[in-house]
């Protein structure tokens, strides 16, 4: 039973593909559940202060409505999000006070529209600044790393420098908005429970509402997912409602969450504030790099970003700080976004560059090159592998960016000014302890399954090429079972680990069923991944933007995107450039559209649906393309694979927003670039 | 949302009832409803009443049914010949599936898209009198600099609306007081200290058709939006214009402007300061200076008269060169 092609790597296309297009797949809401009532959320319309009532419309056709006055008390867990109507604090504006459940939608939704609440509004505080004093530096950041580092002596290197930048860059609040909303159906038998819910990791939802509920039988059914970029990490209250719900009413339940509350109680991409100052000498080479980020958290839970962090392996200098700041906002937690972290940082970074290489007179590409270290800067870990290098290099071949002139606002096309602009990009590789099963089957397949979710990223038929390899046989061969708690314990879909952690774990058991000949073999990774470094991992790649500008309106269009990246082993050509592609206009959505609109007086985000806070539509993505180098790298997992589904956002802001300035001559430091912000800067036409 | 109860209209006198509210393509209507701001009683669907016919009017006009879709308008050879700026905006407005089912009367009675409005939760004079106008000190980047007052500085967010202002068209009206016929410039109001009134039409008055007069020039006339994206997107400014040159004189021009007002802004100012001047980019911009003195801007908003001012001097030289050719 030998194969000689291999299915890793192969551009299969996704296979539950055709029971997407036609409407078949089902989404956590669509799933048809006898009897099910519906539950509106009612959120608190102030940013502060105490619930102290609540009263429903007697004549209105509700079966419950919930609130802290009346609602079953539940076990804390680590996240207070989810003590949901446990205490009258109100701790952000949009937080879930009540949960109204009915026959139909319609009337739960109108019912809470007209509910009485009554409230003792507080004082709030909603505005991210530097010099709040209440800011304070957190003991880690995400997910521990220690908040500062200093090596040598950042201030002499700035003090004795040729050359230096000080600049403050600026990102607004982000918001997920994957296409499909959090939801969840909540049923109860007895003791047991069985959640229907659009998520990135079924067995944690399943452990976290078991301990909320004090029960040991959660069944989670998550097989497709309309996007999460993070939002969907972890469980969210909808969960806690609806199975709430469903207890008290002895009914299933439904929550689906409106677009509103998209952008309050699932978590947001902290704003940012970031300082970033370089020294260097006059041939470009970095004495000295300092990073200090500002970001926000709640009342509720500390979520400290960790925006700098990407400068401690970025560049070499001997001098180096890097630093993270909280402020406590009455606010709703920020939580993880798409990269968290990288996406930020990079951005004040690679702009910061891009500014030294202004100053230098310098062309931004042989900058970076010329500060390439050969290890990590901090840890001194040699990386496992680092191709930063050969992707700017390969990248600017092919798109073209050898004879460009390196002064700003030079190139007219029409009613256009044009520019080019260049960003590293990188995220870490990591990988997480998973168990994964498999069978052979009597009619010859092999079942591979593994309590793992597929957000539309091509998880589920990596997988199957994963396990056909593992197996030495043809993927049509292999039938992947995902999506379901009740499956082997996997890790969560974040991080861009989920193929390394998952497929180490199929490669693992199919490996084993192969060698031993058994018909059934389970895989536990755990020690495996254990064992490993976790330093000295990184995906790199550069990101390069053509944007136009136009000379009257100052609108900017991006013509064109591309990204080079050294990502290991990548495993499926198709849905990768996928990956890499969705990453990319996201990107260009955070350097160009997205922001969250904050009104300080209402404590709020105002423009909370998708008319109002935008995203790229199609119209804005013209040219873009994705390549990446062969890299290998079997030091960090079975596969050789590093996670991809992040990378793409980036650096790729950074690359846009210095073809503005290139176009233009003008530095956007606060995020979006938009019209308002270039028009009076406008050179004469 | 608020159980309603819906009927066909068969007649325009069906709309009369306290609490009725016509249904055209329900794009802004049932949005508002889901969202709480529109509660009505009755929904009236025009839907079925003969009103989508596109005719021509004796002399060159068009009359366009208050029933036809916003695509249907677009793509009318008549309309793309004669009133290119027409098609133009309602090509610039939505996107292709939104253009489908709305119509010209719903396009023009659209409500704003300030965030206070569409936020039942939060104060707005407009969808609660009295309530106070939070845009003011909060965010209006999108909002007005011209015809605003301390109650409203919303903006009427239709590009169709602002092509139509430019052509002078009217609006024709069917209600329980009769027929009458008002010019589109003078539909919307301003909003003064009653905002909660976008328009003049009376409680029952159904907008029956829309006549564009014959205007020989207009088919050298276009419409340029500034938007946030490349498409759909509502305009942060937009021109409407058209305009006729004679050996470098302007002889007539139409011009208005769309986001910077609350309703369509026809900048007759500038139009008056540029009739019989040279066909000049500076000439251009002096107009625009005119109509742009009058002006308030907000905290956030002031950028508008900068874009105006560019983008009406951008169209008018691109329009003027047109005629050279
Ligand atoms: C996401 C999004 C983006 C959009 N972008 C744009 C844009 O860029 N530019 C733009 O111009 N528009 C835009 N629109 C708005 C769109 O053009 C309007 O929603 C549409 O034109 C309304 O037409 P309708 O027939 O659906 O009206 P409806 O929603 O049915 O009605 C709107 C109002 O008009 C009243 N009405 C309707 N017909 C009549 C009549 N004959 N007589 C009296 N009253 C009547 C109704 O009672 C209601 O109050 C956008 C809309 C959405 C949802
Ligand atoms: S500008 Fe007008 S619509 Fe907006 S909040 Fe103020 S009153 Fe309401």
């Amino acid at each position: 039973m030998t194969t000689t092609t291999k299915a890793v790597g192969a551009p299969l296309a996704r296979i539950e593909g055709p029971e997407k297009v036609s409407g078949r797949a089902r989404y956590a809401a669509e799933y048809p559940v006898d009897g099910v009532a519906h539950g509106w959320i009612v959120p608190s319309p102030v940013p502060r202060g105490r619930l102290t009532a609540v009263v429903a419309d007697p004549t209105g056709d509700t079966m419950a409505v919930l609130w802290h006055g009346n609602a079953p008390s539940l076990a804390a867990v680590d996240d207070p999000e989810l003590a949901v109507l446990q205490s009258d604090r109100i701790s952000y504006r949009g937080q879930p006070i009540a949960l109204v459940v009915a026959d139909t939608l319609e009337a739960a939704r109108r019912a809470a529209q007209v509910l009485h609440l009554e409230i003792e509004a507080e004082e709030h505080e909603t505005v991210l600044r530097a010099d709040h004093p209440g800011v304070y530096e957190p003991e880690t950041v995400n997910p521990g790393y220690p908040a500062a580092t200093v090596h040598g002596d950042v201030e002499t290197a700035l003090a004795t420098a040729d050359v230096t930048v000080d600049v403050t860059y600026s990102t607004p609040a982000l918001h997920n908005n994957p296409m499909e909303p959090h939801a969840t159906i909540a049923r109860w038998d007895g003791d047991d429970l069985t959640l229907y819910d659009s998520n990135q990791h079924p067995s944690g939802v399943a452990a976290t509402v078991g301990e909320i509920f004090g029960v040991d039988r959660v069944h989670v059914i998550t097989e497709h997912v309309g996007g999460g970029f993070g939002s969907k990490g972890t469980a969210r209250p909808n969960a806690v409602l609806a199975a709430l719900a469903a207890r008290v009413t002895g009914r299933p339940v439904k929550v689906v969450l409106p677009r509103q509350a998209m952008f309050s109680m699932v978590g947001h991409r902290t704003p940012t504030l970031q300082r970033v100052r370089l020294a260097a000498g006059r041939d470009g080479t970095l004495s000295g790099i300092d990073h200090q980020a500002y970001s926000q958290t709640s009342r509720l839970y500390e979520f400290a970003e960790q925006t700098a962090v990407v400068t401690r392996h970025m560049y070499a200098a001997p001098h180096r700080r890097t630093g993270h700041h909280l402020l406590r906002l009455d606010m709703p937690t920020p939580r993880w976004m798409r990269a968290p972290g990288e996406a930020p940082g990079m951005l004040a970074l690679e702009c910061a560059i891009d500014e030294l290489a202004e100053k230098l007179g310098m062309d931004p590409i042989e900058l970076r090159i010329r500060n390439e270290p050969s290890a990590e800067p901090e840890s001194g870990v040699a990386f496992t592998s680092r191709h930063y290098v050969e992707c700017l290099r390969r990248g600017a071949e092919r798109f073209g960016w050898s004879g460009r002139d390196p002064r700003p606002a030079r190139r007219r096309e029409g009613d256009w000014w044009i520019g080019t602009g260049v960003a590293g990009a990188t995220y870490p590789t990591m990988a997480q302890p998973s168990t994964a099963r498999v069978r052979a089957l009597p009619d010859g397949t092999f079942e591979v399954a593994i309590g793992a979710t597929d957000l539309g990223t091509g998880a589920r038929t990596i997988l199957v090429q994963i396990a056909a390899d593992a197996l030495d046989v043809a993927p049509e061969r292999v039938r992947i079972r995902i999506g379901d708690s009740t499956l082997p314990r996997a890790s969560v879909a974040g991080g861009s680990s989920g193929s390394a952690s998952w497929g180490w774990a199929v490669t693992g058991a199919c490996r084993s069923l192969r060698d031993t000949g058994r018909d059934e073999v389970t895989f536990d990774s755990t020690e495996l991944v254990q064992r490993q470094e976790t330093e000295g991992r990184h995906a790199y790649g550069a990101h390069f933007a053509e944007v136009r500008v136009d000379a009257v309106t100052g609108e900017v269009r991006v013509s064109r995107l591309f990204g080079m990246y050294a990502a290991g082993r990548i495993l499926n050509a198709r849905t990768a450039r996928g990956q890499f592609l969705g990453g990319m206009i996201m990107g260009m959505g955070m350097a160009l559209h997205e922001e969250g609109v904050l009104d300080p007086a209402m404590g709020e985000w105002v423009n909370h649906d998708l008319a109002g806070y935008h995203v790229p539509v199609h119209a804005d993505v013209e040219s873009i393309e994705a390549a990446w180098l062969d890299e290998t790298d079997d030091r960090i997992n079975p596969m050789g694979s590093k996670g991809i589904g992040e990378i793409g956002i980036v650096g790729s802001p950074a690359a846009i927003v210095n073809a503005v300035w290139h176009a233009t001559g003008i530095r956007i430091r606060d995020l979006p670039v938009r019209l308002d912000k270039i028009l009076d800067g406008l050179p004469a036409s | 949302m608020k159980t309603f109860a819906y009927r066909t209209a068969v007649t325009p006198a069906d709309g009369l009832e306290p609490g009725a509210v016509f249904l055209a393509g329900g794009t802004n209507l049932v949005d508002l409803m889901k969202l709480g701001v529109a509660t009505p009683d009755v929904l009236v669907d025009v839907n079925k009443l003969p009103l989508d016919e596109i005719a021509d009017l004796p002399g060159g006009g068009l009359r366009i049914g208050a029933g036809a879709r916003n695509s249907d308008v677009a793509a009318d050879p008549r309309v793309r010949r004669d009133f290119p700026v027409l098609s133009e905006a309602l090509l610039a407005g939505a996107s292709g599936q939104l253009r489908n089912v709305a119509t010209t009367g719903g396009n023009l009675l659209q409500r704003t898209r300030c965030r206070y409005f569409m936020d039942a939760s939060k104060p707005c004079n407009k969808h609660t009198p009295g309530s106070g106008c939070p845009a003011r000190d909060g965010d209006h980047r999108d909002l007005a600099i011209l015809g605003a007052s301390a109650s409203c500085v919303a903006t009427h967010p239709s590009d169709m609306a602002v092509a139509l202002a430019a052509l002078g068209a009217t609006v024709r009206v069917d209600g329980p007081a009769g027929r009458r016929v008002i010019p589109v410039t003078g539909l919307h109001r301003l909003p003064g200290d009653t905002p909660e009134r976008d328009t003049v039409l009376e409680h029952g008055e159904l907008i029956t058709a829309v006549e564009v007069p014959p205007l020989p020039f207009a088919h050298r006339s276009t419409y340029r939006k500034a938007r946030d994206r490349a498409s759909y997107a509502f305009a942060v400014g937009s021109v409407a214009a058209a305009l006729d040159v004679h050996d470098g004189v302007v002889r007539d021009v139409r011009l208005a402007w769309g986001a910077v007002a609350h309703r369509p802004w026809r900048a007759f100012a500038a139009e008056e300061r540029l009739r019989g001047r040279p066909a000049t980019r500076a000439e251009f911009t002096a107009a625009a200076d005119v109509e742009l003195a009058a002006a308030e801007p907000l905290r956030d908003n002031a950028y508008k008269i900068n874009l105006l001012r560019r983008m009406t001097t951008a169209v008018l030289e691109r329009l003027a060169e047109g005629a050279r050719r």
